[in-house]
């Protein structure tokens, strides 16, 4: 076992040598402080390495490298883009950059959108309060350096701010053209009192990417959150969601991931205020070489607040699922409702679920439960259907969906619900 | 409809497990057949055999549905030529909602004898008047299969399946376990209703009182995995009698 001060010495000399001689993105007094800020934080933690307890069952190495390993662009022809159907302000990005020509007009009632590069020059107070701010309050119990490496370099970015309730959802579209990008991308989205949002994003983004994203809902503020990763098989990348609620603030978060060398997308969310609502959601389906990581922290801060953790994985023929999932409930956190499920369907030998829940309760009267399962399909469910003429392979995939549910059921729009159940059964069919 | 000549089979997993030991059984169409015998007779394997369930091995004798061998199809290619298998303990499959599994399993059978597959909509007029008679409601239909689902509602969806997918032969595994007098008044009824020349029954049950309401044309006594008495529907009143054992004794 390494000694723990040589481990921090190695994780800070690789930060050194990552991001030690660049400069952060220049262009406002508030911006560049903030990105001042969080480059110190990021050569102080160091770089995560697989012997960091928060990373045992993911290798950071791919994330953490030098330069993006490169990621063939999937040309996606046999179906529409997730979410096309639906009425939206659309905000095209490719390889993390933004495509003006390609996006729609940025005018939409209720809601206030800008872009980092023109706001890191304006003196946007509601965004100079969240930018770098929730990242940094979230590198305490645990260090989560990428996302401090982001607030630093991300130079491309949307800041979104919901006075009212919004006409249609703003949704954030990541393309790829190149190979080999590297992206790094940092929203900052602010719900305020009463406000309602629904955010989507859908695409790739890069070969590799970090994103970010802090998230601040006032009191009585609804945020909505859809997100889909793509189906590029070789890119890998990190996603992060910094939020933070107010009084009977509501926060639904969803992501499905298909294919993707190595994804881990985490979550560290507060319940400050008195009866707030978070709910964080995935569904994933990988075949081959796949490697998600599901990484959850909840912290019930005040009272009367409920929280469900529901994350749901396929998986086959080598792939790797990872979940680790925490409730932290703090002594003035009483009467906290949350729950946790974390299962696994593996249709093969070969693939692999790796799960750590964990609670950890400071308050006397609170309702929490988890539970974590991986098995693979039922084969007495296998052979009733089976026995009423549906075909194997079909039957199959019926059971694989109805597994699925649960978790698609987090998404509260039923309609953007079925646009992503449709695409996990067109990937069934492809991979059966 | 339905032959079956010396069936033997044994345990998968232990050939030392030998289960049906040379059962024959012909049955024409439009007749209805019941089984009746001791625990562990093998009345649920002969169930389970015909319908494909893995985990058994036949060593040995046929089984035939209007001349096809049944031994040589998958479970849905039985389903499709025309066997229905009603469980004895119908399967709850969270997350699979009961109108799309029949939806499903009804065009999965249509396509596989390149029949033309329901509309939606013509769908959901047949299975509206078919569950009204089965006393089945609408949010039944709609609940993942089985789920939640009283002994007695879970029989009835099993029937309402069975009018659904139209069956030549269907085999009624202890249909009548678990159910009270008025729930099997209903059941029996939804099964006379299918009741007719082109359509034949096996009835697996213990007791006689199903019986009553499903009149048989035949009556068999089946123990250690043969046929060992077979008659007319007195055979079951003289087991509701006298039970089994003097049955078995005379069988030897």
């Amino acid at each position: 076992m390494m000694p723990r001060a040589k481990l921090k010495a190695q994780k800070q000399d690789a930060a050194h040598a990552l991001a030690g001689a660049l400069s952060v993105p220049q262009g406002g007094g508030w911006a560049t402080r903030a990105r001042n800020a969080a480059k110190a934080r990021l050569l102080d933690m160091g770089m995560p390495v697989k012997r960091d307890e928060y990373w045992r069952y993911t290798d950071p190495r791919d994330l953490t490298a030098q330069q993006a390993r490169s990621a063939k662009v999937l040309n996606v022809t046999d179906e529409d883009p997730v979410f096309s159907a639906f009425d939206r302000v659309k905000l095209v990005f490719v390889d993390g950059v933004f495509d003006e020509a390609a996006s729609d007009d940025l005018a939409l009632a209720g809601v206030e959108i800008s872009l980092l590069d023109d706001a890191a020059r304006a003196d946007l107070h509601w965004a100079q309060d969240i930018y770098g701010k929730l990242e940094a309050r979230g590198q305490t119990p645990v260090e989560r350096p990428l996302a401090a490496f982001n607030t630093a370099f991300a130079q491309k970015g949307v800041l979104i701010r919901a006075t009212g309730k919004a006409a249609k959802p703003v949704a954030l579209v990541y393309l790829r053209s190149s190979d080999m990008a590297d992206a790094v991308m940092h929203h900052v989205v602010r719900v305020e009192q009463g406000a309602e949002l629904t955010l989507l994003e859908n695409g790739p983004v890069a070969a590799r990417f970090n994103q970010v994203i802090e998230v601040d809902i006032a009191d009585g503020g609804t945020l909505h959150h859809v997100r889909t990763q793509g189906r590029d098989h070789d890119r890998a990348g990190s996603a992060h969601i910094f939020a933070q609620m107010g009084q009977g603030a509501q926060l639904k978060s969803f992501t499905l991931t298909a294919n993707g060398r190595l994804v881990r997308n985490e979550a560290m969310i507060w319940l400050d205020g008195q009866g707030g609502s978070a709910h964080i959601a995935g569904a994933t389906v990988g075949d081959g070489a796949f490697h998600h990581d599901d990484t959850v922290f909840i912290a019930h801060c005040a009272p009367d607040c409920e929280s469900r953790q529901v994350f749901k994985k396929v998986l086959r023929n080598g792939a790797v699922g990872v979940f680790q999932g925490k409730i932290l409930v703090e002594q003035a956190a009483q009467k906290t409702d949350g729950y946790q499920i974390s299962q696994a369907l593996l249709l093969d030998e070969n693939a692999q679920f790796l799960a750590k829940p964990e609670l950890e309760i400071y308050a006397d009267d609170v309702k929490c439960s988890h539970g974590s399962t991986s098995g693979e399909i039922d084969p007495v469910h296998l052979f009733y259907l089976r026995a009423r003429g549906v075909p194997e392979g079909k039957a199959k995939m019926l059971l694989v969906l109805a597994f699925l549910a649960e978790a698609l059921e987090e998404i509260a729009d039923p309609e953007l619900a079925e646009d992503l159940r449709v695409r996990m059964e067109n990937w069934l069919q492809r991979h059966s | 409809m339905l032959e079956i000549k010396n069936l033997h089979c044994e345990l998968e997993d232990d050939s030392e497990v030998k289960i049906l030991k040379g059962l024959s059984l012909t049955i024409n169409p439009g007749e209805v057949h019941a089984i009746m015998g001791p625990n562990g007779s093998g009345k649920s394997t002969l169930s389970y055999v015909l319908s494909g369930r893995d985990g058994y091995e036949v060593t040995e004798g046929s089984a035939t549905l209007e001349g096809a061998d049944l031994l040589e199809m998958e479970p849905e290619e039985r389903a499709s030529a025309g066997l229905f298998l009603a469980f004895q303990y119908p399967v709850e499959i969270p997350g699979v909602g009961n109108m799309t599994f029949l939806r499903t399993a009804v065009n999965a059978q249509r396509k596989a004898r390149g029949e033309e597959e329901l509309s939606a909509g013509e769908f959901l007029k047949i299975i509206r008047a078919k569950a009204k008679e089965l006393q089945i409601d609408a949010d039944m239909l709609k609940r993942p299969v089985n789920v939640g689902f009283s002994g007695g509602e879970k029989k009835r969806n099993e029937i309402l399946q069975m009018a659904m997918l139209e069956p030549k032969m269907c085999i009624l595994d202890e249909t009548d376990s678990g159910l009270d007098v008025d729930a099997m008044k209903l059941v029996s009824d939804g099964v006379n209703a299918l009741r007719d020349a082109g359509r034949s029954f096996l009835v697996i049950t213990h007791y006689h009182r199903l019986l009553n309401h499903i009149k048989p044309d035949f009556v068999h006594i089946m123990s250690e995995g043969r046929i060992i008495k077979s008659g007319g529907p007195e055979l079951a009143l003289e087991v509701e009698e006298n039970g089994y054992a003097d049955l078995l004794a005379e069988a030897g």
